[in-house]
């Protein structure tokens, strides 16, 4: 459903992918993991159209949107989770859902799919007229999660969604991605918990300065002793 | 008797300020830019006004439209031309262009309208109502502005609230990158912005006009800054806040005027403006949420 071939990003004269080629299937739960300044929120950026590539191609249901202007990919049915969460800090948690549904216009069917939000992130219906600046770190991810599926996407991009949460929510948050996956929405999630990303992900590829250094099965990726001593601190 | 009418006056100043003060506030809470050329479109509207009512003898009402749908265009033609191409420059590039539109379009209308002063007939020929026996006075002008500024500030109120565009602007004002990743279009949205700022411009240009009819390439300076300092004290990015601050600049102008000195007026009015900022630095209704980590 997404296919990212030989895909090259420059920050300046800094090449920040040197053309990676990855893909995700419909369904699976794709983790890409690495460390700091990898590549891997660029790569994210670049797919939903944040960044401009300098040359490859983003295939998102064999269509190439690598050079389709940002505002214009949600409608085609992907989603971004950003880094840091981004939520409208000064819009209430209910604003903030319906600003997922930016793109949709029929009144039915976007209540339908809040009906649905709020039953996976209950605690954010409970917290729906309170501004989102004044929600936990925990929340605000829930809120963040929640913003994106309401625009109804094929797949998510999750760049870091465990970042800074207490363990408690961690948890949390990595069974709520699981649900997410059930529910039949593709993921693609970076993370730097590589250890809990690779344990709900399908298959994972490993980034390092700008390059896909390995990929595979993740449980197989799990055993690999390079990877244990990189990412899994063992 | 005399206070009341000073306090009429004030508000009806005030009212100019809130209006044209949106404009700065608007563009500032959405595009995060100083239009600093925003008081030059208030004294294009007002000549456009003037050229369709004294030389054209068109209806006032029919020449404020044609004032606001040209206003709207040069609104979107200026963002489009001068600060469109800037999105990703620093601050201070985009503020020096915009003082540089400013003199451009001051310099513009010095050569298609002349250094002269024109004498601008009001928009509203009503004469006013009169109270306790003549002592009270309340023009036409003033009772028309004001009514005029609080139906915009309603309308407006009620358009960022409840209509896709609208929540458009709220996003991008609160999280550009975040909207983009909503699907919003934020270059049309900044585009909207300027939009409907410049074309309310051009209604502050025509009522300012009416009630101090000299107008000249300049007149639109002045009123400009006093309506910046107006969205900043009443907290810039906020709506409500560029009327609150818009009528209260108006009164303490008016009444300054009045009781201290029309001279150190302006000097008061700023006077104010520096002790807000001391005790609240957002201003009035600014507020400042801190995102948590």
């Amino acid at each position: 459903m997404l296919e990212i071939k030989d895909l090259k990003v420059n920050y300046g004269v800094i090449q920040a992918l040197k053309g990676i080629s990855f893909e995700v299937n419909e369904g699976e739960v794709i983790a890409l993991i690495g460390a700091n300044g990898a590549g891997k929120t660029t790569t994210l950026q670049t797919i939903s159209g944040m960044l401009t590539p300098t040359s490859g191609k983003i295939l998102l249901h064999g269509t190439d949107i690598s050079k389709v202007l940002g505002h214009k990919i949600v409608s085609m049915g992907l989603a971004h989770v950003p880094e840091g969460r981004r939520v409208f800090p000064g819009l209430t948690v209910l604003e903030n859902l319906k600003m997922g549904a930016y793109t949709r216009s029929n009144k039915s069917e976007i209540a339908d799919t809040l009906e649905k939000v709020y039953e996976s992130f209950p605690r954010l219906k409970e917290r729906q007229n309170q501004l989102a600046g004044t929600l936990s770190g925990g929340e605000q991810q829930m809120l963040a999660m929640g913003r994106a599926l309401m625009s109804k996407p094929s797949i998510v991009l999750m760049d870091e969604p465990s970042m800074g949460l207490s363990p408690i929510y961690v948890d949390e948050i990595f069974n709520i991605i699981q649900s997410i996956s059930d529910a039949g929405t593709t993921v693609l999630l970076v993370e730097q918990n590589a250890k809990k990303a690779l344990a709900i992900a399908d298959r994972a590829y490993v980034l390092e300065t700008g390059n896909i250094v390995l990929s595979g099965d993740a449980k197989t990726l799990m055993n690999d002793d390079a990877i244990k001593k990189a990412y899994l601190g063992e | 008797m005399g206070f009341l009418t000073y306090l009429i006056n004030g508000l009806s100043l005030g009212s100019v300020y809130a209006i044209i003060a949106l404009g700065y506030t608007m563009v500032y809470g959405i595009a995060k830019m100083l239009n600093f050329a925003h008081g030059d479109v208030i004294m294009i509207g007002a000549y456009l006004v003037f050229m369709c009512t004294s030389n054209a003898g068109m209806p006032a009402i029919v020449s404020i439209v044609i004032a606001m749908g040209c206003c709207t265009i040069l609104g979107m033609i200026i963002e489009k031309i001068a600060y469109a191409p800037l999105r990703k420059a620093t601050n201070l590039a985009v503020l020096i262009t915009a003082i540089g539109v400013s003199y451009f379009l001051q310099n513009m209308a010095l050569l298609i309208f002349g250094s002269n002063p024109v004498s601008f007939t009001s928009v509203i020929p009503w004469e006013g109502l009169s109270f306790a026996g003549g002592q009270l006075k309340i023009t036409g002008n003033a009772l028309i502005t004001i009514v005029v500024c609080l139906v915009i500030m309603v309308v407006l109120m009620w358009f960022v609230k409840n209509t896709k565009p609208g929540q458009a602007m709220r996003a991008v004002s609160e999280d550009r990158d975040a909207a983009v990743l909503m699907g919003i279009n934020v270059n049309a949205t900044i585009s909207l912005t300027f939009a409907i700022g410049s074309g309310l411009a051009a209604i502050a240009g025509a009522l300012l006009c009416s009630s101090y009819p000299s107008l000249t390439p300049y007149t639109g300076s002045m009123p400009g800054i006093k309506a910046f300092t107006a969205a900043v004290f009443g907290g810039i990015g906020s709506i409500p806040g560029a009327l609150i601050g818009g009528l209260l600049l108006g009164i303490i102008e008016i009444l300054a005027k009045a009781y201290i000195s029309s001279q150190l007026a302006d000097a008061i009015v700023f006077a104010v403006l520096i002790i807000v900022l001391l005790v609240k630095p957002t201003g009035i209704l600014g507020k400042q949420i801190k995102e948590k980590v």
